[in-house]
């Protein structure tokens, strides 16, 4: 009887999870059905067989060099992710390991910039940029995709450093570990997991932003954010164009997320986000 | 082999010199048909101009108009070349965000511009863009079934003809609506549509001292005409629709008329897209009998920002662009009919373009019947015929087409739509300060 139950109650969580699933799922999948579409079906009205044609990713391709913009995307997504782990590994191990009074302050005031719309900082953010000529550039761009992440990096390796036992880390230092090697050869393989799906997920968040990645480039540092935007045509029909550059767009970074899914959910259910 | 590699590398250095010298300029524009064939055909312009590069960012049209002000505003300099509409031009110009097309060259033949364009993009008699292609607003209509409706489109038609011809239309059972028109809320949108419908109306958006104007009996005939006619004729869910969605429901046979865009003419034609090419006939825009039309009048142009360091090469690659020799390499690369239209007159003079472009015709004599600088029956401070040329409108364009969108969608009534409207105007004219 209780066999029962339970093979009952994995079956509706397991319809419960793919429904949701593929609800999540759908947008994409309509995206990658709309791509191989002519721009007449495409308009047309729900359809979920498409006709086949690949004529929009030729056009895409003919149109626009799809590589320039992918190597900015990973150039951008990529460096940004180092650079934000190099801050946020020492921040994180402070707060988690010698937390003052202030700790959590400091950590909600961090997350606090994140609440701010960004166009409301676009203008002064635009000045600087421009008065250090830095529009247009890609090192411009990693360091302000660096900072727009730098919090979420923050809390959650924060997160995940609380999980680790202080008493291991004393451990080390009464066998006189230095404060590098303490970090390095205790702390970091011990949150690999967790290090991982922050990086992983940084990479997405990185390459997915969209406002300044298009606002603070032109042509040199543009990344995919920027080439899905050019599809777009205020007179003529363009769903089937838009949608193939979509999925060019997106298909690294969801193969990406296909290969690494398993260490992406060991480690969000590491850390305090369980 | 030594001396080969020397050569080599010589030839390299010297190329990469070059390229050091060679000067490139960043042209900003949006993905409409003309401008990616313009992009396809730089290699005339590069040819003759080696010494120049050109890079292309290409934005959908909000975007566009977002980066371009940002980066202007701030002198940025992101963009030699922009590619801007004529709401922009009059309020950039007065900013001295602009600066003055006075280099084009000795071939460029300004006077051959469209007069109702060029006014459109000039401010006191100095041109701050130039058009690279324009368009007004007409009437498609199809031939087939206005004769099977027993009716004869006169090639200047009143409202109230084509409301009785879009009820004759009108068949529910075969998918086939009288008429399609904008109802998308934007200031580019519906209320194009609805500003230019209005002009036809007698109405305006501000009297004299910039007083809004929708507590006028003229505007509440122009929306309730509207609303009545879309409900009894308009596809379903009207109120989503913007140029492209009426351009697909035409091109597919259901529609019995469109009043949109002159550049659709050839959208519609084009058998490659159309369902109906062989059937499209063309129309003035209509009017009530008080001596405005409800069309528009549009002209994506090129304009060099103020903030350039480039001027020279910008002006002589918006010269290119814009000039009776582009037409002609157009024309040679892909026929008279893909041409842009609407800026120069001596494309309307051609024979060739004539019987390539049946609506040819009408275009011209639809762009001339607008006239930007007086665009309404009754007097108004302002210049532009679908849209006011100041800052103000994007914002205020956009909450009253909001509105007027919802009164299409049976959310709101007429009524309350523009009670809501003159109240949203007042608000943002006083706080511009325009009225006290």
């Amino acid at each position: 009887m209780a066999r029962a139950v339970t093979t009952q109650h994995k079956t509706i969580a397991t319809t419960a999870a793919w429904i949701v699933a593929l609800l999540i799922f759908f947008p994409i999948l309509y995206t990658i059905i709309t791509s191989f579409k002519s721009e007449q079906e495409a308009i047309q009205g729900f359809a979920l067989i498409p006709s086949g044609t690949t004529e929009s990713y030729a056009e895409v391709q003919a149109q626009s060099g799809y590589f320039k913009f992918f190597l900015n995307s990973v150039i951008l997504s990529v460096g940004s992710t180092v650079l934000a782990l190099l801050i946020a590994v020492p921040a994180a191990w402070s707060m988690a390991f010698s937390p003052t009074k202030r700790t959590k302050d400091i950590l909600m005031w961090m997350l606090s910039t994140k609440m701010m719309p960004a166009v409301a900082v676009l203008f002064p953010i635009y000045l600087i940029f421009r008065d250090t000529g830095l529009l247009d550039s890609r090192i411009g761009l990693t360091v302000m995709l660096m900072l727009i992440n730098l919090p979420i990096v923050v809390w959650m390796l924060y997160t995940y450093f609380r999980e680790i036992p202080g008493e291991i880390l004393e451990a080390a230092r009464m066998d006189g570990a230095s404060l590098w090697n303490e970090i390095i050869y205790v702390l970091t393989p011990m949150a690999v997991p967790g290090i991982a799906s922050t990086m992983l997920l940084n990479i997405i968040l990185a390459w997915n932003e969209a406002f300044w990645t298009i606002r603070l480039t032109t042509t040199d540092a543009a990344p995919l954010t920027a080439f899905i935007s050019s599809f777009s045509s205020p007179q003529g029909l363009f769903w089937a164009k838009l949608s193939a550059a979509s999925t060019l767009a997106i298909a690294p970074i969801l193969i990406m997320g296909w290969f690494s899914q398993k260490q992406l959910v060991r480690g969000l259910t590491f850390g305090a986000v369980k | 082999m030594k001396l080969r590699t020397l050569t080599l590398g010589l030839l390299s250095a010297s190329a990469l010199a070059f390229a050091a010298h060679a000067e490139s300029i960043t042209i900003a524009t949006v993905n409409n048909g003309d401008m990616v064939r313009m992009q396809k055909l730089t290699d005339d312009f590069t040819k003759a101009n080696p010494d120049i590069q050109l890079n292309w960012v290409t934005l959908e049209e909000n975007v566009l108009r977002e980066r371009v002000t940002t980066d202007i505003a701030t002198k940025g300099g992101q963009y030699d070349v922009m590619t801007i509409g004529t709401y922009e031009v009059p309020i950039w110009a007065k900013q001295s965000w602009l600066l003055p097309l006075d280099k084009l060259g000795d071939d460029y033949d300004v006077k051959d511009i469209i007069p109702a364009i060029a006014g459109g993009l000039s401010v006191d008699g100095k041109l701050y863009a130039a058009p690279f292609y324009g368009e007004s607003s007409f009437v498609m209509y199809r031939k087939d079934l206005m004769e099977k409706a027993g009716l004869k489109m006169p090639d200047a038609p009143t409202w109230d003809f084509i409301k009785q011809a879009a009820d004759k239309m009108t068949d529910r059972a075969n998918g086939v609506n009288g008429v399609c028109l904008r109802g998308k809320a934007g200031w580019g949108e519906n209320m194009a549509f609805l500003t230019a419908m209005s002009n036809s109306f007698g109405a305006r958006w501000f009297d004299e001292n910039w007083k809004p104007q929708f507590d006028q009996p003229e505007w509440k005939n122009t929306l309730q005409f509207y609303v009545d006619l879309m409900k009894a004729d308009g596809p379903e869910g009207a109120s989503s629709n913007g140029f492209n969605e009426n351009l697909a429901l035409f091109q597919q046979g259901k529609c019995g008329m469109w009043i949109d865009a002159t550049v659709a003419a050839s959208f519609v034609s084009d058998p490659k897209a159309s369902q109906v090419a062989d059937k499209v006939g063309y129309a003035l825009a209509p009017d009530t009998g008080l001596g405005k039309r409800g069309n528009w009048l549009w002209a994506w142009s090129l304009a060099v920002p103020a903030g350039t360091k480039k001027a020279d090469a910008a002006e002589k690659f918006v010269s290119w662009a814009t000039s009776k020799h582009y037409a002609e390499l157009v024309a040679s690369k892909e026929g008279w009919a893909n041409v842009p239209p609407g800026t120069r007159t001596s494309l309307y003079n051609n024979p060739e373009y004539q019987k390539a472009a049946p609506f040819a015709k009408m275009t011209l004599d639809s762009i001339n019947a607008a006239d930007p600088t007086h665009p309404t029956v009754k007097p108004v401070p302002y210049v532009g015929v679908q849209f006011v040329a100041i800052p103000e409108f994007q914002g205020l364009g956009t909450t009253v087409g909001q509105l007027f969108s919802a009164a299409l969608a049976g959310q709101s009534s007429v009524d309350d739509a523009l009670k809501q409207a003159q109240d949203a105007a007042t608000a943002a004219m006083t706080e511009g300060g325009y009225i006290k």
